[in-house]
């Protein structure tokens, strides 16, 4: 699960790369570059939980 | 630059490194005592390894405006994405030239990085991991960003290639230094995870708090000197701010600091009753940071508006990470440096004197690669060293403290101890 969250996160910025470099200026290239972010924050959200999750089992509660 | 651009940098440059000698007090005021000779001996490696991983590799890579870089050609636009400097300093002129002015405040502001995962690793973190982790960052990762902001890279082309307003703009390093070490520092808190007894076994968080007041409150005022000196070395160097600006970039500077420190107290003075020490020197820094990028380019009352809103999600944010995402940071550095600086970044294109909608997608586009390359790069590296070297101290360490089980010695010899916790075993 982490590993899927830094490849969202990695994904995320390359969306953004890719609007600048294939879109012209405009709403277009706006969306997209926000839709990147979008991408990032699913992609932070999924790291931060499953290191939430790998700290519980540290703790022993999901035993 | 003009004799008297050189000669007021140069000033600036002597002053910036109280800026981390500052962030050293307030992380080490803010772990355990049993730690606190070992967090200050930590601070100082951090800055004697960063400033030799950045003089063999760190320079090279970041590169000057202007200067050789390596670039590559995509959708018929140049992407310049790494310097193409010699190793160890080789060629730098000594002749007082912008490129060797860049290159100190180069090594002061990668040994300032190195210093912020520091208060999030305090009370755990091992000596000979932190002085690894530091030479990667101060060697790869910072200069990596820095050539993209700093350098001529392809964030501060954004504007000529992509009519995005300037470019990413970011003078003083709010992204360069404070979100790229706070970042850092989340990917170490990660890494080496909370501190033993942080979290009760039905993940409640304990209250774990510092040991010294006074040592954090003080290192504020001496950060504060040291951010004016960076910023407007930054101003001079990397906006080409006239000498006559720069006292409006001090005032700005004081006011965000100002602004956050406010914020922060009135917040917990509402919500606990008491304003809280830690966190009001937590939103002073935090303003500070918020500063580093938007100090340039804001006019005062907008200044203060900023740190306002830093000091708020300062204050706010120590506590979601502690209270819902189990991130045990005992320095606050994530909140400081990482939040407030996306913040900061962020500010410039809504609040600064060029606000526009293409500017604001240029500081946007900074804000998305710190968090989607710099943060899997950083974490990435530091997992690997992990692997091949455990950077979190073993339980007896941490049951001794760092001073006794790392240095031999602790930093208040002459304290009474209280329990066994702290005997030599």
């Amino acid at each position: 699960m982490k590993t899927a969250g830094f490849f969202l996160l990695l994904t995320g910025w390359l969306l953004v790369l890719a609007a600048l470099s294939m879109l012209p200026a405009g709403a277009a290239r706006y969306g997209f570059v926000i839709a990147g972010l979008g991408v990032e924050a699913a992609g932070l959200v999924i790291v931060v939980r499953a290191h939430m999750t790998l700290a519980d089992r540290k703790a022993g509660f999901l035993k | 630059m003009t004799e008297i651009q050189t000669g007021l940098c140069i000033v600036f440059l002597l002053l910036a490194p109280l800026a981390g000698a500052g962030v050293a007090l307030v992380n080490t005021g803010l772990g355990r005592s049993r730690n606190a000779a070992h967090a200050m001996m930590s601070s100082l490696c951090v800055l004697a390894v960063a400033s030799c991983a950045y003089f063999v590799f760190g320079r090279a890579f970041q590169g000057f405006g202007g200067l050789p870089s390596h670039s590559l050609s995509i959708g018929g636009k140049a992407w310049d994405w790494i310097g193409a400097q010699p190793l160890f300093f080789i060629g730098l002129p000594a002749n007082g030239s912008p490129a060797l002015l860049a290159a100190w405040m180069g090594m002061i502001a990668a040994g300032f990085t190195g210093l912020i995962p520091l208060g999030s690793g305090s009370d755990r973190w091992r000596l000979s991991a932190v002085c690894i982790s530091t030479a990667l960052l101060a060697g790869w990762t910072f200069p990596l960003f820095a050539h993209w902001a700093w350098g001529g890279g392809w964030l501060a082309q954004l504007g000529t290639n992509f009519g995005l307003g300037q470019g990413y703009l970011d003078p003083g390093g709010a992204g360069a230094i404070h979100v790229t070490g706070g970042l850092t520092a989340l990917a170490i808190t990660w890494i080496i995870g909370a501190r033993r007894g942080k979290y009760t076994s039905d993940g409640m968080p304990m209250a774990i708090p510092g040991h010294d007041a006074v040592m954090v409150l003080f290192g504020c005022f001496v950060a504060f000197t040291g951010w004016l000196g960076l910023n407007c070395a930054g101003a001079i160097l990397f906006a080409g701010i006239e000498s006559s600006q720069l006292p409006l970039i001090a005032i700005n500077t004081t006011l965000s600091a100002a602004g956050g420190a406010l914020a922060a107290a009135i917040v917990t003075r509402l919500r606990y009753g008491k304003p809280d020490a830690s966190l009001t020197a937590n939103g002073w820094i935090g303003g500070l940071v918020a500063s580093s990028a938007a100090a340039v380019y804001l006019v005062p009352a907008t200044a203060v508006l900023v740190g306002l809103l830093a000091g708020v999600l300062v204050a706010f944010t120590v506590e979601i990470l502690d209270l819902r995402l189990e991130i045990d940071d005992p320095g606050g550095s994530i909140s400081v440096h990482a939040i407030a600086g996306i913040w900061g970044v962020l500010a410039v294109g809504l609040f600064g004197q060029q606000a526009q909608a293409g500017q604001f997608l240029a500081q946007v586009v900074g804000v998305a690669t710190l968090i989607g390359f710099v943060l899997p790069l950083t974490y990435g590296l530091n997992w690997l060293l992990n692997r091949v070297l455990r950077q979190r101290v073993g339980i007896e360490g941490e049951h001794q403290g760092m001073d006794l089980h790392e240095l031999g010695a602790g930093a208040y010899p002459e304290f009474m101890t209280h329990s066994d916790d702290f005997m030599q075993r």
